[in-house]
């Protein structure tokens, strides 16, 4: 099959190119990752991220023939029509709207910093019980779809409103993990949490456009979070 | 050479569990932490623990008792764990998890509200008395997961600094002592000297010495290569769980939850055949157990597929509801991996190279441990190393860990090295000072792969060495195959040595980070072929047809490897618990 490959090496290479390969996959429906594993046997220069192989740890978010997703867990039938049958190129492209530092590896910094400015950590400011602190399953059930998020940046970086202000606007990603701590029984700094986003940027440059939505390899639903914390910011202002 | 050093009060080399767990403990109290991951931290390989952290937090059962869970887990080690190790584990445990709790861990609840906690393998209730025991805390098959990140969300809130990215490439010592590490920023290609008083390694298993393994790429022995390189002894190398239910063909984990579940293995019959292995506890008897049962009915031609190199997990029984609940990710994986939905058709499994039950020895302080020369069994300190982890052999896992185990074990002694060393800094921990030279040597491989300018490639050398490990040092052992297996990682040595890394690029160059790990998965490889050969016995994950029985006499202790002179020697195990009797060792049957 023929792959072609976003190439990009700071010190070498004055702006960057697509690099044509090809490989033998034996008629096997490879995950994407284990074609780029096998790519680096035959080029041990290129670049990519990867640690699970199994889309747990987020490592390998990148952009396939136009659609952000993780290659580990992305199998070459899923990627697009003819592309297993080798009538169409596997075309790989680092994740859209960072910078790249090498071929298909991103500077994640931005998204790192938007997911710490929401305070991504449990807040409580009654003293801790003996055991554990009591939630009902109903309770805990309220943070599923939420606390999942692996931090892959498929979905910040599928989304314009964040390509156009990547300093302002939170991402889906983060404010995923800010509804993830508001919808927590056990948080008690819903108050200052949605005062923090109360202004034009932070949450309501999202526009709804939803391909945090179809690209999120978890199968989770960004927008519907922030439609919740829309709703809470609404009924605070009343 | 000259390089940029930036001091520390403690480095901590790893950034799964262990790692972060120590990390907080020292940032929250105020002392300047640097924590350097080869990964950014939540990509480390905790995240992809499933089931779940055992512990007798007393919610499934208000009567369950830490003593039965220490029990449990001397047993299940095959009584070459040090008691008073366990006992620490299995009576901190319960606050260690709390805490975790109030850190914001989603953990799955009861109808109580209290953390959801279900079974696993190995479980018992009074001493094996009470039937199976259900203490394995959950957040659905995601634990591991919730745990990263809210370690990682903690250590966010409390200041420590990271050096994501950043790849630990040798310590540098200073006589006896160790004054820090050598790292590489990945992105830049940078060395720089990480000075500190304390170093801890937490850089996790090396499962990738095998071709087959449930573990992470970069769950390559970094920290048992940096051990080794210094001289130092690592122990109970040998000793290597393989996972009953790794996905056939893809080596990806399914967790041992769906048989605490109410899962069940069976062969090409359709027969449940651990009963006939181990009629109390069938299909959650301890991990070694069950995947020898595997084994066994694979090659006597039961296994399933057209090849029989399999078995299937049934799980359609549990219904959709359960399933979707409490295995969600299981599913997921499946589907994807396995090519099978659990709610409509058996998992494809295997046993599958899992986690490494030895490392460096350490106290329950952390303090890693060398053994005084001359007085065999005889331990010293190493002045400024610490290890905790799955890198660590504190030991509360012996010859086979129990499911749950890891997690726990990440977290009190992740725990407990970070209040160790906050005490230590506190009475005015020494910092040992480097000659030039001593940071020079820490350099050498580096420079070594720098300078080469032919010879074989990393991914050829790298394929080499796991096929030999997986054909030589499996679930099923035998004396002449492993002297073999010997021979070939010592060739193996030799060939890594002159070996070629091609790209010597400084960006974010990952195929120089690949030929580094290659020298570490060479040392774990070497100790564990050697420990192995040499161990005439079987006991739990060390299984051997030439030595098919347990040999108390001569091997009810820890083995020793020394780097030095590429020899096993022994030292005693702890039974001497403090405040219960000791288990003493019995036949083990589930």
């Amino acid at each position: 099959m023929k792959v072609s490959i976003y190439r990009y090496n700071p010190e070498t290479d004055k702006e960057p190119y697509m690099k044509e390969y090809e490989l033998d996959t034996a008629g096997k429906n490879l995950m994407v990752l284990d074609v780029l594993n096998l790519l680096k046997e035959q080029d041990p220069t290129l670049g990519y991220r990867r640690s699970c192989r199994e889309g747990v740890c987020g490592s390998d978010g990148m952009n396939m023939n136009g659609k952000n997703g993780l290659a580990c867990v992305t199998a070459l039938s899923e990627v697009a029509p003819g592309v297993f049958e080798g009538r169409k190129p596997l075309i790989l492209r680092p994740l859209p709207g960072l910078p790249v530092v090498r071929d298909l590896v991103v500077d994640m910094t931005m998204f790192y910093n938007q997911y710490e400015k929401v305070q991504p950590y449990l807040q409580n400011n009654t003293p801790a019980p003996a055991i554990e602190r009591l939630q009902s399953p109903e309770e805990r059930e309220k943070i599923d779809g939420l606390y999942e998020c692996i931090l892959c940046a498929c979905c910040s970086t599928s989304c314009p409103s964040f390509w156009w202000n990547p300093e302002k606007f939170l991402g889906p990603a983060a404010l995923l993990q800010s509804y993830r701590f508001l919808a927590d029984s056990r948080d008690t700094e819903t108050d200052a949490r949605l005062a923090k986003l109360d202004d034009p940027f932070s949450l309501f440059r999202c526009r709804g456009i939803m391909n945090c939505v179809s690209v999120c390899p978890k199968g989770l639903n960004p927008t519907r979070a922030i439609g919740h914390i829309r709703d809470m910011l609404l009924e605070r202002g009343v | 050479m000259s390089i940029r050093t930036v001091t520390f009060d403690a480095i901590v080399v790893g950034g799964g569990g262990a790692g972060m767990r120590a990390s907080l403990q020292m940032a929250q109290s105020g002392f300047k932490t640097a924590l350097i991951s080869k990964v950014f931290p939540t990509r480390s390989h905790t995240v992809s623990a499933q089931g779940g952290i055992t512990c007798a937090i007393a919610s499934s059962d208000p009567n369950d008792d830490w003593r039965w869970h220490m029990y449990d887990t001397v047993k299940g080690s095959d009584y070459i764990s040090d008691q008073d190790a366990v006992e620490y584990m299995c009576s901190v445990g319960p606050e260690a998890v709390f805490e975790l709790e109030h850190m914001g861990l989603p953990f799955s609840r009861t109808e109580e509200g209290r953390i959801y906690q279900r079974p696993f393998g190995g479980q018992s209730k009074n001493f094996g008395e009470g039937g199976q025991a259900a203490r394995t805390c959950a957040a659905a098959d995601r634990t591991g997961h919730a745990l990263l990140h809210t370690l990682y969300q903690q250590n966010l809130k409390s200041g420590t600094q990271f050096y994501s990215e950043w790849y630990a490439i040798d310590m540098v010592t200073v006589g006896d002592k160790v004054a820090g590490v050598i790292a590489c920023c990945i992105e830049t290609g940078e060395v720089v000297f990480f000075k500190a008083k304390a170093t801890v390694l937490a850089t996790g298993g090396a499962g990738r010495i095998y071709s087959s393994t449930t573990n992470a790429l970069i769950n390559t022995g970094d920290g048992i290569g940096m051990a080794l390189r210094a001289g130092l002894p690592v122990q109970d190398i040998e000793m290597w769980q393989f996972h009953p239910t790794g996905i056939a063909g893809a080596g990806v984990l399914v967790t041992e939850g769906c048989r605490g579940e109410g899962g069940y293995l069976v062969n090409k019959d359709g027969e449940r055949f651990m009963e006939r292995y181990a009629p109390n506890a069938k299909d959650l008897a301890g991990r070694d157990v069950v995947a020898r049962a595997m084994m066994m009915e694979i090659l006597d031609g039961r296994g399933c597929g057209p090849n029989g190199d399999h078995v299937h997990l049934k799980l359609d029984h549990l219904g959709e509801e359960v399933l979707l609940s409490r295995l969600p990710g299981i599913c997921e994986l499946s589907k994807t991996f396995g090519h099978a939905d659990p709610v409509k058709e058996p998992v494809p499994v295997v046993p599958t190279c899992h986690y490494m039950m030895g490392g460096v020895p350490t106290n329950i302080h952390g303090q890693a441990l060398r053994l005084s020369e001359g007085h065999e069994g005889e331990a010293q300190f190493v002045e400024g190393l610490f290890a905790v982890g799955e890198v660590a052999c504190v030991s509360v896992h012996g010859a086979n860990r129990l499911g749950g185990n890891s997690l726990l074990d990440l977290v009190v002694f992740g725990r407990a090295a970070g209040l160790f060393i906050e005490e230590s800094l506190r009475q005015g921990m020494e910092q040992a000072e480097p000659s030039t030279d001593d940071i020079d040597r820490a350099m050498a491989r580096l420079r070594r792969w720098e300078n080469s300018t032919g010879g074989e490639s990393v991914s050829e050398l790298r394929n080499n060495l796991q096929s030999t490990m997986q054909n030589a040092f499996g679930v099923f052992r035998k004396g002449d195959l492993m002297e073999d297996g010997v021979s070939k990682v010592a060739d193996l040595r030799a060939r890594i040595a002159n070996g070629h890394l091609e790209d010597k690029s400084m960006a974010f160059n990952t195929a120089r980070i690949e030929a580094l790990e290659l020298d570490n998965l060479l040392e774990v490889a070497e100790a564990t072929a050697i420990a192995a050969e040499t161990r005439k016995e079987s006991r739990g994950a060390h299984s051997r047809y030439d030595f098919p029985d347990r040999d108390d006499e001569n091997w009810l202790c820890h083995s020793i490897f020394d780097p030095k002179t590429k020899t096993l020697g022994k030292r005693d195990v702890n039974f001497k618990p403090k405040t219960v009797d000791t288990f003493q060792p019995k036949v083990r049957t589930y």
